[in-house]
């Protein structure tokens, strides 16, 4: 048993059906939680007042909207090495996904920069950046959109992804050279294990994250399955018109 | 290899080729500016180089869907596939002609127009050598973004779409460096990151320009 | 050199269209593929042709040896016919274009642009470019479409002189041109709509 039999999408199909509920009853039960606890039961900040728990959303929405290129990133991969279609499609399913958490990201960044640094928008390298990203989803869902025969398509964007990755990259490099910033430092560094926020604002922000990764995951599996029942529909169509 | 350079070469300064499409635009761009931000010459000598740069670009921009959509076309690129020419060495020399006819002409225009937007006379010799170094990475990186439009029908809005974010390490590096020569600032790094970003897309994206090609004539 | 196709399985937009492919084409030899509108017969001339993969079968003796002309003849408006056939020839190495000038008639047509000629001359003009070619094996899709008879005589003769001379054609085309050549029938061929041959889109049935 290895997991690339799930690169059948019809075993795919059935697993996802199957693990679907669950994933979505624990998304909800995380980001409810998650924002709940985040808005009503922390403290406010005394510098920054209630503007602060724009963090619940605007960090794991920031997270995600770089996993979900980084997942794309891998699952093109699969694909120009190994050819499953579940991986092309799946990569497909996720970027509307990711550019949607960008602009979360974006947009609660906004929000919380007005109050905080007096105005909504900075050229500041994280948040030219994330616009960049932005750029770069919005290409790659132009790209499948504008090709007609779906493995052609696939085959593109995932040169696309990979070729954008390496100049989303430099770019990321570049802005820091041509602007310092006004964005904090990380809230959560992994690396380092130390902390920047303290618990009472940790815990449900971990929740919360934890939330978005769960939701996240049960959007990309519901739309792989709809591409996979699209492109089932149109193979079975092509077949039944070679038979009249 | 050098025919179809020189075919190249030949088809662009022929009547419709375009030749010189880009270098007009990139002149009513420049005076354009003036227009739209005020004639104060200050202002104007402060944004120069940055407002030359998003210019070269722009006009570089406008003639890459013809780059290989035109041989798509007409057969030319399923025929060129089954020549003993490696594919990679094609998209290649389509950069390079396109270089020469639209990327170089701007570099030389460059410091005239620069005249007209009041640049520091300390300016002159970072914008040329900043645009000497980046224009011939926008055209590699604009033929790539050609290879994947070219079996798409009205590619040339999307093929801007995809070009563009890739253009902005180039942009951010070669402006910058153009920006602060013209102040009188040390600007040697940026010329230098900006020569990195040029050779590593002039030898690397000749092989993904073309493997996308191969893909799309399928 | 001989050009050898064997079990060939080949699909058009994802659905298999031809299984089982498999003919030889000799030195001297030329072979003609028939079969209805739609039966795979540029799909097996352009995989032949290197331009896309069969989903299975082998093809030896292809490699670097194949002139192909299909619907489109790669010429450049704004270029001569002579420029044109230049171009095609230092392309392929060779620098000589005479021959090809010859063949077709195109010499009092020889420094007119490519633009201005009619539809049948520019055939004739992209048929000459596989003699400039100097490749051995020809792969002609609807070579004589919108020539007139003494195009098509000239053409009969080209492929004539170019058997004599140890090369071979594959083709598809419905007119007879009078050629010592074996006829391939393709509908025999013809993948069944439910047939499971490794087709793209197979894994979602």
């Amino acid at each position: 048993m290895s997991i690339w039999q799930y690169a059948n999408p019809v075993k795919f199909l059935a697993l996802s059906e199957r693990v679907q509920p669950v994933l979505w009853v624990l998304a909800a039960a995380s980001v409810i939680t998650g924002l709940v606890w985040g808005f009503f039961g922390t403290p406010d900040d005394y510098r920054q007042g209630s503007t602060v728990k724009i963090i619940f959303i605007h960090v794991p929405s920031a997270m995600m909207a770089i996993n979900a290129w980084v997942m794309m990133l891998v699952t093109s991969l699969i694909w120009l090495i190994r050819r499953h279609h579940v991986s092309a499609l799946a990569a497909k399913a996720a970027a509307p996904v990711g550019m949607v958490m960008t602009v979360i990201a974006l947009i609660t960044g906004a929000l919380w920069g007005q109050p905080m640094w007096g105005t909504w928008w900075a050229w500041d390298p994280r948040l030219t950046s994330f616009l960049i990203l932005f750029l770069f989803y919005l290409g790659y869902i132009a790209l499948w959109a504008a090709i007609e025969d779906p493995d052609t398509a696939a085959d593109l964007t995932s040169i696309l992804c990979l070729v954008g990755s390496v100049f989303a990259l430099l770019s990321r490099y570049a802005v820091n050279f041509w602007n310092q910033g006004l964005h904090q430092g990380t809230s959560v560094p992994v690396a380092t294990g130390g902390r920047t926020v303290d618990d009472t604002f940790f815990v449900p922000l971990l929740i919360s994250m934890a939330g978005f990764v769960l939701l996240f995951l049960a959007l990309v599996l519901y739309r792989t399955g709809t591409e996979i029942r699209t492109r089932r529909a149109a193979a079975l169509l092509a077949r039944a018109e070679r038979n009249l | 290899m050098i025919a179809l350079l020189i075919r190249d070469l030949r088809l662009a300064l022929r009547a419709g080729g375009g030749f010189g499409l880009g270098l007009a635009f990139f002149l009513i761009v420049t005076v354009l500016v003036p227009f739209s931000v005020g004639p104060q010459p200050e202002l104007l000598g402060r944004i120069a180089a940055g407002v030359l740069w998003l210019g070269a670009l722009l006009a570089c921009l406008l003639s890459l869907d013809r780059l290989l959509a035109l041989d798509y076309e007409d057969g030319t690129l399923d025929l060129l596939v089954t020549a003993p020419l490696p594919l990679e060495a094609v998209v290649s020399i389509k950069a390079l002609a396109h270089w020469l006819t639209t990327g170089l002409p701007l570099v030389l225009a460059a410091p005239v127009l620069a005249v007209l937007l009041n640049l520091p006379p300390q300016g002159f010799a970072p914008l040329v050598i900043s645009l000497a170094l980046g224009t011939p990475a926008l055209s590699v990186i604009g033929t790539f973004g050609a290879a994947l439009t070219v079996g798409i029908k009205r590619g040339g809005l999307l093929l801007s779409l995809l070009v563009l974010p890739l253009y902005v390490p180039t942009l951010i590096f070669g402006a910058e460096a153009a920006r602060r020569g013209a102040m009188g600032m040390q600007h040697d790094t940026y010329l230098i990151m900006l020569a990195g970003i040029t050779f590593a897309t002039i030898a690397l994206m000749p092989f993904a320009s073309a493997a996308v090609l191969r893909m799309g004539l399928r | 050199m001989t050009l050898r196709v064997d079990n060939l399985t080949l699909a058009r937009g994802g659905v298999p269209v031809l299984t089982g492919v498999s003919l030889t084409v000799e030195p001297g030899q030329a072979l003609i593929l028939r079969g209805p509108n739609g039966a795979g017969k540029t799909t097996l001339l352009r995989t032949i042709t290197g331009l896309q993969p069969p989903l299975s079968g082998q093809i030896t003796g292809a490699e670097d040896q194949i002139a192909y002309a299909g619907h489109a003849d790669g010429l450049k408006a704004m270029l001569s016919v002579r420029e044109n056939l230049m171009f095609w020839a230092q392309v392929f190495g060779r620098t000589d274009i005479t021959a090809a000038l010859d063949a077709y008639a195109l010499h009092p047509l020889a420094d007119r642009l490519a633009g201005t000629l009619s539809a049948g001359q520019k055939r004739r003009l992209g048929l000459a470019r596989l003699l400039v070619t100097g490749r051995p094996i020809w792969i002609l899709d609807e070579p004589t479409v919108s020539l007139d008879k003494d195009a098509v005589a000239q053409f009969a003769a080209a492929v004539r002189a170019h058997l004599g001379q140890g090369g071979s054609a594959l083709m598809a085309t419905h007119i007879d041109l009078g050629l010592e050549a074996d006829v391939l029938d393709l509908t025999p061929f013809r993948a069944h709509a439910s047939a499971r041959a490794g087709a793209s889109d197979e894994a979602f049935l």
